[in-house]
């Protein structure tokens, strides 16, 4: 457990009464890199959101390792982009955790800005308005933010969405050279595909976990199965959950279905 | 050129009233229009004109208590002001309710009191006064004033415009880098108070949101960057300054209208003319690079 970059105990998280991850236990390893699959409305937006502490749990705990910096690029960015502003000026906000409000930037800040946007193929993009990006380039745009923040813990939620097949092979390598630095990588993705040839672990959420850990073994037909069963929609009427049912997570979860990979989720990925 | 001399410089030269006028009102420029650039980019054009409105009770308190002294009506905008502002702001931050909806209930019922304050004493000329101001009747305390809040407004810009910027820009990004956002929220929301007290002993609370949003919605069709957005809106502001006090000057007409209707042309040149103006878009469209 000493490597861990982030453990969750007993995590839930939700919108009003209703939880959308459930009594969530298990760490993410520091160097790891997850991607984070499930169907829609699994949870796994508001994974991310708990992660960067957007969303404030319902009950349990994200702990992050201590001093650890965090990058987030959300699925839907509240990003304005009738703003007037250019790239260079986007991108050069992934400087605040380095600059702070106050610090000037440098020239090796404007250099490393210029680098930032040819790692993600926009060299000379520098003085674009953000309206004239397409779908696809503010989305390296922000990839390029990303990489400025310098992050231990770097957490994309759907971030291939609306990109070309080139471009996504593009931030793959970017996601590649990440998890070579040692940086601790969550990706949402739904390409299944993709996930099994470029990640080695994955998280399979339909609320509470239905698998984590080596991809290969997490994407197992039967897993995935069981994650296409889930039930999206709330119930109003839905029974409290009980402080007494989980005491002991570690006995059992909350599906209510097979039991066999409880051991597993109760501590985190093991098989990675 | 007698001529000229006489027409644009010696109404200033010669009347020391003309002189404060213009001095206050330059200064007023300075720190509102900024601030006015801020507003519209953040999509609350209309919510300057609410806070003018909600400003009133304070300004109506300070007028009851003591009569038209500056001093008083001044605390009181404030108080009233910030009230509003941190109300309609804590509503927005921390319910569904969004901005737009919670300032206009907010502002609404101020208003209503404030009219009630008002009506209990003064008569409508006094109203009158309050809601269009007297800049042609600034005295010292008044210049004081308004160069007291003209600095702290540049200050607190200088400070806080990263942050500023990047809480317009991409407010969810400022959220998980830093906790500046809601602070630098509210902090605005106080700047957009003391420069609408500051104005309306000048322009009334009515006008002096005009100063405030009109330039910078002129200036928003020039350019594509905000720091050259607020350095243009200024320097509208002083032009329909100079134009409006010359024009009120010669025409004998109010001067707080006459400097927003000045303002109102330059906006209106500004719609036809700019660079990302009418005419500009439909008529040099014919013509494009290859790439």
């Amino acid at each position: 457990m000493t490597n861990a970059c982030l453990t969750f105990r007993d995590l839930t998280l939700g919108y009003g009464s209703h939880p959308a991850i459930h009594h969530l236990n298990g760490i993410v390893r520091k160097g790891s890199l997850t991607a984070v699959v499930g169907a829609n409305g699994s949870g796994k937006s508001t994974l991310m959101k708990g992660i960067v502490g957007v969303l404030k749990p319902m009950e349990g705990a994200v702990v992050r390792m201590p001093g650890v910096r965090t990058a987030y690029l959300p699925q839907q960015s509240e990003l304005d982009r009738s703003f007037p502003a250019r790239v260079v000026d986007l991108v050069s906000l992934g400087l605040w955790p380095k600059r702070g409000m106050l610090g000037r930037y440098t020239k090796e800040d404007r250099e490393s800005v210029s680098k930032a946007l040819m790692a993600v193929g926009l060299g000379g993009f520098e003085k674009r308005p953000i309206d004239t990006l397409s779908g696809g380039q503010l989305q390296r745009t922000l990839f390029a933010r990303v990489l400025l923040q310098d992050a231990d813990l770097i957490l994309l939620d759907e971030p291939f969405n609306a990109v070309d097949a080139k471009t996504v092979g593009d931030l793959i390598q970017l996601i590649k050279r990440w998890h070579g630095e040692e940086r601790t990588i969550m990706v949402v993705v739904h390409d299944l595909d993709l996930v099994r040839q470029n990640f080695p672990e994955t998280l399979l959420l339909a609320r509470q976990p239905v698998a984590w850990g080596e991809t290969r073994e997490t994407l197992r037909p039967e897993n995935l199965l069981k994650a296409r069963r889930f039930h999206e929609a709330w119930e109003e009427n839905a029974p409290w959950c009980e402080p007494s049912e989980h005491d002991h997570t570690h006995d059992h979860d909350h599906d209510h279905h097979d039991h066999g990979h409880d051991h597993r989720h109760g501590s985190g990925p093991r098989a990675a | 050129m007698e001529f000229l001399y006489g027409l644009l410089v010696a109404p200033f030269a010669d009347f020391a009233f003309m002189q404060r006028a213009l001095f206050g009102s330059l200064m007023l420029s300075l720190g509102a229009c900024p601030i006015g650039v801020f507003l519209m980019l953040r999509r609350m054009s209309l919510s300057g004109d609410a806070m003018a409105h909600a400003i009133l009770p304070g300004a109506a308190a300070g007028f009851l208590l003591y009569g038209l002294e500056i001093l008083p009506m001044t605390v009181g905008g404030l108080i009233a002001g910030i009230i509003v502002a941190l109300g309609a702001g804590a509503v927005s931050r921390f319910t569904i309710q969004r901005e737009d909806a919670s300032m206009a209930a907010f502002y609404l019922i101020s208003l209503a009191v404030g009219v009630l304050m008002v009506s209990i004493r003064g008569s409508s000329v006094d109203l009158m006064h309050v809601l269009f101001g007297t800049v042609l009747a600034l005295n010292n305390e008044a210049l004081i004033l308004i160069g007291g809040i003209v600095a702290v407004t540049l200050a607190c810009l200088a400070i806080f415009w990263r942050a500023l910027v990047a809480e317009c820009l991409d407010p969810l990004f400022l959220r998980s880098v830093s906790r500046m956002g809601s602070p630098v929220h509210f902090i605005f929301l106080g700047l957009v108070v003391l420069n609408l007290v500051g104005g309306f002993q000048a322009l009334g609370t009515l006008l002096s949101v005009g100063l405030m949003m009109l330039p910078a919605a002129a200036a928003r069709f020039w350019t594509v960057r905000v720091e050259p957005m607020c350095v243009l809106a200024v320097l509208i502001g002083f032009a329909s300054c100079i134009a409006g006090l010359l024009l009120s000057y010669h025409a004998s007409l109010p001067s707080g209208p006459a400097i927003i209707l000045s303002a109102g042309v330059v906006y209106f040149c500004s719609i036809l003319f700019g660079t990302r103006g009418v005419l500009r878009a439909r008529i040099v469209h014919h013509r494009h690079r290859t790439a």
